[in-house]
C-alpha cells in the first residue's frame, strides 16, 4: 500500500496524459474542434420568420420552406470561406440535396451577382439584411449550415465550410436516418 | 518636433481605436448600467474567451445592439438572459445556470474540496495514530531495555526517534 502511494502521481499522470492524447488526436482527425460551439437550436424547431427573398424581394416564411429534409446554409460575400464552400454546394443541388440559405448582413446586390456568377445551388435564399434571422438561429459567423428535418426541427449545426470529408463524416449518415424515419411515418 | 506631435497623436487614437467603438443613448443611468453589466457578462460567441464589452466581432456587435434594443424597449434581465441562451446556449453566460449540462462545472470545485479534506483528515488521522502507537507499545520495562541496547548515545537517538 505504502509504495502504492509512491506511484499515485505517476499514475495520475499516466492517465491525464492519456486523456490528453486522445483529445488531441481527435482534434487532428478532425473529430472534435474546440471553437466548435454546440447549437442551442438542435432538436428544437426553426425560428418563425418572415424575410425577403433575395432575387426578388418577395416574403418568405417558415411554412414555404419546410416539409422535407433540407440543408439550410448561411454565407456572405464578405466570407472568404464560403466562397470555398460554394463549389461544393453546387455539387450537392445537382445531386437532389436541398438547400435554401440565407444571405447574411451582406449587400443584395453583390449576393445576386455571386450567385449569377457562381451558380445557385439554393432552392430560395432569403435576405437577412441586419442579421436578426441569424441572431434568431444562434448565427455566429459564416459559413454555417443547419440540417432541419421534415417536421422543422433543426438536428444538426456544422460551423464551417463544407466539402466531401465534412459531407461524408457529419451529414451521410444524418440524412439517411431522417429520410428512414421519414419514409417510416 | 513634427515627428513627436505626429507621434502622439498616433498615440491618442490608438487608444481610441481600441475601445468599443458604438455610442448607445439610455434614458436613465440604470438602463446603461444593466448595459454594461450585460456586456461585460455575457461571453461572445464567435471568440473563445472574451465578453461582449471586449470582442470587436460582427457576432459581438449585433448582440450589443440587440442588448441595448432589449434594454430600451424594457424587457427585464431574465428575458434578456433567457433570450440569449435560447440562442447561444449556456456558452454565452459566464456565469451558466445550474443545470444537468453545468452540473459538473459547478460540482467539481466542492468535490475536489471535499476530496482535499479527506486526504488531508485521513493522513493527519494517520500521523497521530502511528505517533500514539510507538507511545503505548513500550512499557517502561521495554523502555529501559531499549535504553540499554542503544547504549550511550540513547538520548541523542531517542530524540531521533520521537520526531
Amino acid at each position: 500500500m505504502q509504495r502504492f502511494k509512491l506511484f499515485l502521481p505517476l499514475i495520475i499522470f499516466a492517465i491525464l496524459a492519456a486523456i490528453f492524447f486522445g483529445v488531441e488526436r481527435r482534434v487532428l482527425t478532425g473529430d472534435y474542434v474546440p471553437t466548435d460551439l454546440p447549437s442551442a437550436l438542435v432538436n428544437k424547431p426553426l425560428p418563425e420568420f418572415s424575410e425577403p427573398a433575395l432575387d426578388d424581394g418577395r416574403i418568405v416564411n417558415k411554412s414555404h420552406i419546410i416539409g422535407e429534409v433540407f440543408l439550410l446554409n448561411v454565407w456572405a460575400t464578405w466570407c472568404p470561406t464560403c466562397h470555398y464552400e460554394h463549389p461544393f454546394l453546387v455539387k450537392l443541388a445537382a445531386q437532389g440535396v436541398k438547400i435554401v440559405s440565407i444571405d447574411y448582413k451582406d449587400d443584395a446586390e453583390a449576393g445576386r451577382r455571386w450567385l449569377a456568377e457562381k451558380g445557385d445551388p439554393y432552392t430560395v435564399t432569403l435576405f437577412d439584411e441586419d442579421g436578426s434571422l441569424g441572431l434568431d438561429l444562434g448565427v455566429t459567423g459564416a459559413p454555417e449550415t443547419y440540417l432541419v428535418d421534415a417536421e422543422g426541427i433543426v438536428r444538426f449545426r456544422y460551423q464551417g465550410a463544407l466539402d466531401q470529408t465534412v459531407w461524408d463524416r457529419e451529414f451521410a449518415h444524418r440524412i439517411a436516418e431522417l429520410n428512414v424515419r421519414g419514409a417510416v411515418q | 518636433m513634427r515627428g513627436l506631435i505626429l507621434c502622439i497623436v498616433l498615440m491618442l487614437y490608438s487608444a481610441v481605436a481600441s475601445a468599443v467603438i458604438e455610442t448607445y443613448q439610455f434614458d436613465t443611468p440604470l438602463q446603461q448600467q444593466r448595459y454594461q453589466a450585460f456586456i461585460e457578462e455575457l461571453r461572445c460567441p464567435k471568440c473563445q474567451n472574451q465578453n461582449l464589452s471586449g470582442s470587436d466581432s460582427a457576432i459581438s456587435k449585433d448582440l450589443r445592439r440587440q442588448i441595448h434594443h432589449m434594454i430600451m424597449d424594457d424587457k427585464s434581465d431574465i428575458e434578456i438572459t433567457n433570450y440569449m441562451v435560447a440562442r447561444y446556449g449556456d456558452f454565452i453566460l459566464y456565469r451558466p445556470q445550474f443545470n444537468g449540462q453545468t452540473a459538473v462545472l459547478w460540482l467539481s470545485p466542492i468535490a475536489l474540496l471535499l476530496l482535499g479534506l479527506l486526504v488531508w483528515w485521513r493522513m493527519a488521522s494517520g500521523r497521530k495514530r502511528s505517533k500514539s502507537t510507538v507511545d503505548s507499545s513500550l512499557s517502561v520495562a521495554e523502555q529501559q531495555r531499549l535504553n540499554e541496547l542503544l547504549g550511550d548515545d540513547a538520548s541523542g537517538e531517542k530524540s531521533g526517534d520521537r520526531r
